[in-house]
C-alpha cells in the first residue's frame, strides 16, 4: 500500500473508535500462518459490545483465515481478548464455550443430517431443555423456511436455505459474538439481502458480529465500521458513510 | 480411498417393517444353522464373531468417519490375552477376557493419543502400523505367544461351572453377545455421544466451532471400537480352541473392511448383515468349485454397484441414508 492512500485514509477517518462501546473482542498483533506461509500478519482489530462490523477485502486477502484465527482454528499468534479475558489460541472448543460462533466459510453444516438435527447439534453445549426450546423455537420464526424442512437432508436444501441453517445453528449456540464468513457467497441477491436484513435485526436486539464479505454493498449498509483486509494486513479503518462510491473502495482494495 | 459413511437420522422415529429386514434376515440365518447344525452352524459362528468385531469398527469408521487399518491389533491383544490366561494360567475364560478388553482399550488408549493427530490417509497408515507392529509380536515374543506354533488348549467359553461346548450353545451365546453389541451401538446411535460423533463426521471444523471436543470424541470412539476387537477376538480363541499369529493377520483387515462396507457403513444392522452375508457368499458358491473366488468376487462387485452404501441403507427410510 502506499503512503499517499495511508495518509487519505487516516485523513478521512477520524477517530474511529470514538464513541464506540466497549470492546467484547479485542486482537493485538494476530498473526496466523498455514505451514510456513504466513497469511496473517500482525492484525490489530476491535469489536464493540453489540457492533456490527465488515471486514472487507478481496479473495486471498486472509479474512477466512483472521476468523479462523480468532477461534483458534489455525495456527495463529498474538493476543485476542474477550471481554477482558485473555482467549486461548489454540483451543478452539475453549473459544466457542466463551461463546464466539463461527459459521464458517462453506457454511459447514453437517449435510447428510436433517435439518432438525443441524439445528439440534449447535446447541450441543446447551443442557437446559426449556433453553433449547426457546433458541429453537427463535430460529424457526427468524427462518421460517427451516420449519418446512426440519427432516430433510441438509445438503438437500438450495444454497439459500443452507445458509439460513448455517445461521440457525449458529444462533442455536446461543452466540455473544458471531463469526460470519462470507454468508453472500453464492446466494441470489434476494437472498442475500433476506439474509443480510435477519442479520440487521440481531445485530439491532444486541448481537456482536464480524462479518466478513467480498460483495462491499450489502456489508456496508449493515455495518458501523468496516475495516479493509489486503495481503494479510488491515490497510484501512473506515467509517460506511464516508465511503460514497465504488471507486473510493475500489481505491483501498487495489492499492 | 473414499469414506462416505451414511449418516442416518440419530433421532428416535417409529420403526417401520421395511426396516427390521435386515434383522429378520439376520435371525433367519441364525436360526438355520442352530437347525442344521454342524458345519453351517460353525460358519454362522465365525460370522457372528466378525459382527461383534465389524460392530466396533463402524463406531469408529461409520459413526465417526475416520480410517483405521488396525483394529486387529486389539483382537490380537483380546485374543491372546484370553488364550495365555486360560491355556496357560488357568484363568477362568470371563476375567481373562475382561482383562484382555481392558488391556485392549490401555492399549488403543496409548496409540490413539498421538495416531489420531493424524488425519484421512496418514490416520489409515498409522493404525496400518498398529496391526503389523502387533502382528510381530505375537510371532516373536515365543515365551508367551509360543510365536507361530500357536496356543492350543484353549477352553470353551464358560462362567464357573457353565461350560458352552456344542455347536448350538455356540451359537445361542455369541447371538446373545451379538444382540448386545448391536443395540450398544443403536444406543450409542441415538445418544448425545452419537450425534456429537455424527457431527465430528459431518465437518471435524464445524463441530470444533461449535463446541464439540473432537478430539476427546474421536479418542472414545476408537476406545470403544478397540474393546469390541478385543471381545471379539476372546471370543474366538474360546469357539476355536486355538490361536495363532495368523488368525489376527491382514486377513482380517481385509475381510471385516468388505463386511463393513457390503453391509452398510454407518448403519446400525449393517455390520451384523455384512458379517452374515460374507460369511456365507463364498459358501454359496462351493458349487462353482475352482470359480469360487471368481464367483465370489463378482457377487461383491455387483453389491457394491447395486448397494453402494451396503445392504442395510436399502432399508433404511428414503432420502436420509
Amino acid at each position: 500500500m502506499s503512503f499517499a492512500v495511508a495518509a487519505k485514509t487516516q485523513a478521512r477517518v477520524a477517530s474511529p473508535m470514538a464513541g464506540v462501546t466497549p470492546p467484547i473482542l479485542a486482537a493485538t498483533g494476530l498473526s496466523a500462518r498455514y505451514g510456513h506461509i504466513h497469511a496473517l500478519h500482525g492484525v490489530d482489530l476491535r469489536i464493540g459490545e453489540g457492533e456490527l462490523v465488515a471486514v472487507l477485502g478481496p479473495n486471498g486477502a486472509g479474512k477466512s483465515t483472521l476468523l479462523r484465527a480468532i477461534m483458534g482454528l489455525s495456527a495463529n499468534s498474538g493476543e485476542v481478548r474477550f471481554r477482558d479475558e485473555v482467549l486461548p489460541r489454540h483451543d478452539a472448543v475453549a473459544v466457542a464455550a466463551r461463546g464466539l460462533v463461527l459459521v464458517p466459510e462453506g457454511r459447514g453444516l453437517f449435510a447428510p443430517m436433517s435439518v432438525s438435527d443441524n439445528l439440534e447439534l449447535g446447541a450441543y453445549r446447551l443442557r437446559d431443555k426449556a433453553e433449547f426450546n426457546r433458541r429453537r423455537e427463535r430460529v424457526l420464526t427468524l427462518f421460517p423456511r427451516l420449519k418446512e424442512r426440519l427432516g430433510q437432508a441438509a445438503g438437500s436444501m438450495s444454497g439459500g436455505e443452507q445458509q439460513m441453517l448455517a445461521l440457525g445453528r449458529a444462533l442455536m449456540a446461543g452466540p455473544k459474538l458471531l463469526l460470519l464468513d462470507e454468508p453472500s457467497l453464492g446466494l441470489a441477491p434476494r437472498v442475500t439481502g433476506e439474509i443480510l436484513e435477519t442479520l440487521g435485526l440481531l445485530n439491532r436486539e444486541g448481537l456482536a458480529i464480524v462479518l466478513v464479505e467480498q460483495k462491499a454493498p450489502l456489508a456496508l449498509e449493515l455495518a458501523s465500521r468496516v475495516y479493509l483486509l489486503s495481503l494479510g494486513r488491515i490497510v484501512a479503518e473506515l467509517d460506511p458513510r464516508d465511503i460514497t462510491s465504488h471507486d473510493d473502495l475500489a481505491q483501498h482494495y487495489f492499492a | 480411498m473414499t469414506i462416505s459413511p451414511s449418516i442416518t437420522s440419530p433421532e428416535r422415529r417409529p420403526i417401520r417393517l421395511v426396516g427390521l429386514l435386515p434383522w429378520l434376515f439376520a435371525a433367519a440365518v441364525v436360526g438355520y444353522a442352530m437347525v442344521v447344525g454342524g458345519y453351517a452352524a460353525t460358519v454362522v459362528s465365525f460370522a457372528l464373531i466378525y459382527a461383534v468385531f465389524v460392530t466396533g469398527l463402524n463406531l469408529f469408521m461409520g459413526f465417526a468417519a475416520q480410517v483405521s487399518f488396525g483394529q486387529n491389533a486389539f483382537a490380537a491383544i483380546g485374543g491372546y490375552m484370553s488364550a495365555v490366561l486360560t491355556a496357560s494360567h488357568g484363568w477362568g475364560p470371563l476375567p481373562a477376557m475382561v482383562l484382555g478388553i481392558a488391556a485392549a482399550v490401555l492399549a488403543a488408549a496409548i496409540v490413539g493419543f498421538p495416531a489420531l493427530r493424524l488425519k484421512g490417509h496418514y490416520l489409515a497408515m498409522g493404525t496400518l502400523a498398529i496391526g503389523l507392529i502387533t502382528y510381530e509380536i505375537t510371532v516373536e515374543w515365543q515365551s508367551v505367544t509360543q510365536g507361530y506354533m500357536g496356543i492350543s488348549g484353549i477352553p470353551p467359553f464358560g462362567i464357573g461351572p457353565w461350560e458352552v461346548t456344542s455347536d448350538r450353545g455356540q451359537l445361542v451365546l455369541l447371538s446373545l453377545v451379538v444382540a448386545a453389541c448391536t443395540f450398544a451401538a443403536g444406543r450409542i446411535r441415538r445418544s448425545r455421544f452419537g450425534r456429537a460423533l455424527s457431527a465430528v463426521a459431518g465437518s471435524e471444523e464445524a463441530a470444533t466451532a461449535l463446541g464439540i471436543a473432537v478430539a476427546r470424541y474421536k479418542l472414545v470412539a476408537f476406545l470403544l471400537s478397540a474393546g469390541f476387537a478385543a471381545l471379539a477376538g476372546s471370543l474366538f480363541v474360546h469357539i476355536v480352541g486355538y490361536v495363532s499369529p495368523e488368525v489376527f493377520g491382514l486377513h482380517m483387515v481385509i475381510v471385516t473392511f468388505t463386511m463393513l462396507y457390503v453391509g452398510g457403513i454407518g448403519t446400525v444392522a449393517g455390520p451384523l448383515v455384512g458379517a452374515l452375508i460374507v460369511s456365507l457368499l463364498p459358501e454359496t458358491f462351493r458349487a462353482f468349485k475352482d470359480y469360487q473366488d471368481l464367483a465370489y468376487g463378482a457377487a461383491l462387485i455387483l453389491l457394491l454397484i447395486y448397494a453402494p452404501r451396503g445392504l442395510a441403507s436399502l432399508f433404511a427410510p428414503r432420502g436420509r441414508s
